[in-house]
């Protein structure tokens, strides 16, 4: 019964039917608390559908879905904001929630980006403004966290200070994460539960059970699936958002 | 003091400024200045149903811009024209039938210009109770919609994955865009109502830095721009509704001077 208790959200096959035809279908998943679920797939094979059906965001055409979640925290894909809207880090960081200045500074500390608190969001690099999407989502210290390409737009080495970051916060809110990513290496390593989408469900599993599976390796070839150790980069020292140079504990 | 029609115009402007400062930032935020205008041409045809059925002016131009409004949602998600084309549909229609109905209101003698630039200095107690009773609605509304509103200008899907229910403020903003304009149609025509929404809202964006700024200095400058216009129409002797509007486009052209200094020194 406990694993029930951790239950946050549950698609029952569900799928999102839209112009004649269906964008996913059949997708069956579940998210616990302290989990992190990772889908994966090539562009057009509806994760961010999957996503904004667990979100609520789009209803689910048919199937069922249950969820349990009492507070949701998005980090969309793609997310323009308009010119005419005066509006600083520290106003975004607002937009959903109540939470005081000291809040905010402290999840921005976490994604390296607290000296931006008071810059205009328009004048934000990509990374930037992606640590900021970041930032605002755990600050909302959510149960289930959705995360959409979370580290595009982000250098190499504050992608990986980022993914720990994002295991981290797992652990330590004990929220449920979705997170889509097209960085294998890191779904391989930290992830809990693999789901491999092309319009429906291809294959799910654990990282090591995925990579041998067959319509796995079909989706993303041959080379991917076999360098599962892509890349095992380990410096002695890491580096701030503005090149500072910390030493690893 | 409301003996004087001048100081009765005032209170009367000044109230209709109030609420159109966070209103016309929203409609500026969400590039809404179309849509303000299809619903002031409709609220032509409110005034004119009104008159048909001696009805009250400000409920019959709430209600066939709220219906216009809503029209005008539904519309959009039947067909595949754009935007911008169903709005000038709507707003051309049902300009035209309001001017058709007229022809057949000939036993009433129509003030067109009125109605088209309202007469603010004709304003009667009834009126300014009108415009602060419905205006503090408004605004009340508003305030409790206001994060919700807001975070679904800057990210629908956020919102909505957040739990701030945008598609129910969506619907309120609209009825309430429908209500300024209901309550101002008297005081500053059909014409001009976009004006007095949008202008505001304009000079803030040029000067602030947040959108709380925005909202105050939108506020602030419909008010000045409503006194400002009426003593001006009364030294120099020219309509009302219009010289509040050109007072407020004097002073956009005053904001701008802070962003090209601003040009300057960062070249």
């Amino acid at each position: 019964m406990a694993e029930n208790n951790n239950l946050l959200v549950k698609l029952d096959n569900c799928g999102v039917y839209k112009s004649s035809k269906w964008i996913v279908r059949g997708i069956s998943l579940e998210i616990h608390k302290g989990k992190i679920v990772t889908l994966i797939g090539p562009n057009g094979s509806g994760k961010t559908t999957s996503a904004k059906m667990i979100l609520k965001i789009l209803k689910s055409d048919e199937g069922q879905i249950k969820n349990f979640a009492s507070k949701m925290a998005y980090v969309p894909q793609k997310i323009n904001i308009d010119w005419t809207m005066p509006l600083r880090v520290v106003d975004f960081m607002k937009l959903t929630s109540h939470i005081n200045n000291l809040e905010i500074v402290d999840a921005l500390k976490l994604t390296g980006v607290d000296n931006l608190l008071y810059n205009d969001i328009h004048n934000l690099s990509g990374g930037e403004f992606q640590r900021v999407l970041i930032a605002r989502a755990i600050a909302k210290k959510p149960d289930l966290l959705v995360l959409d390409e979370p580290v595009q737009g982000v250098d190499f080495n504050g992608e990986i200070a980022l993914y720990n970051l994002i295991k981290k916060i797992c652990s330590t809110l004990n929220c449920g994460i979705l997170l889509i990513s097209h960085d294998l290496h890191f779904v391989m390593s930290a992830t809990d539960h693999v789901i491999c989408l092309n319009g429906h469900i291809c294959c799910s599993g654990t990282p090591r059970s995925i990579v041998k599976n067959s319509a796995y390796i079909e989706l993303f070839g041959e080379h991917n699936a076999t360098t599962l150790s892509l890349y095992q980069h380990d410096h002695d020292h890491s580096h701030e958002t503005d090149g500072r140079v910390t030493n690893n504990v | 003091m409301f003996d004087d029609f001048f100081t009765r115009a005032l209170i009367a402007g000044i109230g209709i400024a109030i609420i159109a400062g966070p209103l016309g930032c929203l409609v500026i935020w969400r590039r809404l200045s179309y849509f303000g205008d299809t619903l002031s041409h409709s609220a032509l045809l409110g005034v004119t149903l009104a008159y048909s059925f001696s009805f009250n002016i400000t409920f019959s131009v709430f209600i066939i811009s709220a219906v216009v409004a809503l029209l005008l949602i539904n519309l959009q998600k039947r067909t595949k024209l754009a935007g911008d084309s169903l709005l000038g549909l709507l707003a051309h229609s049902t300009l035209a039938i309001g001017l058709v109905l007229i022809g057949f209101l000939t036993s009433i003698r129509f003030d067109l210009m009125g109605l088209l630039f309202g007469d603010i200095l004709a304003v009667n107690v009834e009126d300014i109770t009108i415009v602060y009773l419905g205006g503090a609605a408004i605004l009340l509304i508003l305030y409790f919609i206001w994060k919700s509103l807001f975070s679904a200008t800057v990210n629908y899907d956020l919102s909505a994955a957040e739990g701030m229910r945008p598609e129910v403020s969506n619907f309120i903003f609209t009825l309430l865009l429908a209500g300024v304009i209901a309550l101002s149609i008297k005081m500053i025509g059909a014409l001009l109502i976009t004006g007095l929404l949008l202008i505001p809202a304009a000079i803030a964006r040029n000067i602030s830095s947040s959108p709380r700024q925005m909202v105050i200095i939108a506020t602030l400058a419909g008010v000045v721009s409503v006194i400002a216009g009426l003593f001006v129409s009364l030294e120099i002797n020219t309509s009302s509704g219009p010289s509040i509007i050109v007072v407020a486009l004097l002073l956009f052209i005053i904001s701008l001077i802070p962003l090209e200094i601003k040009g300057q020194l960062q070249k």
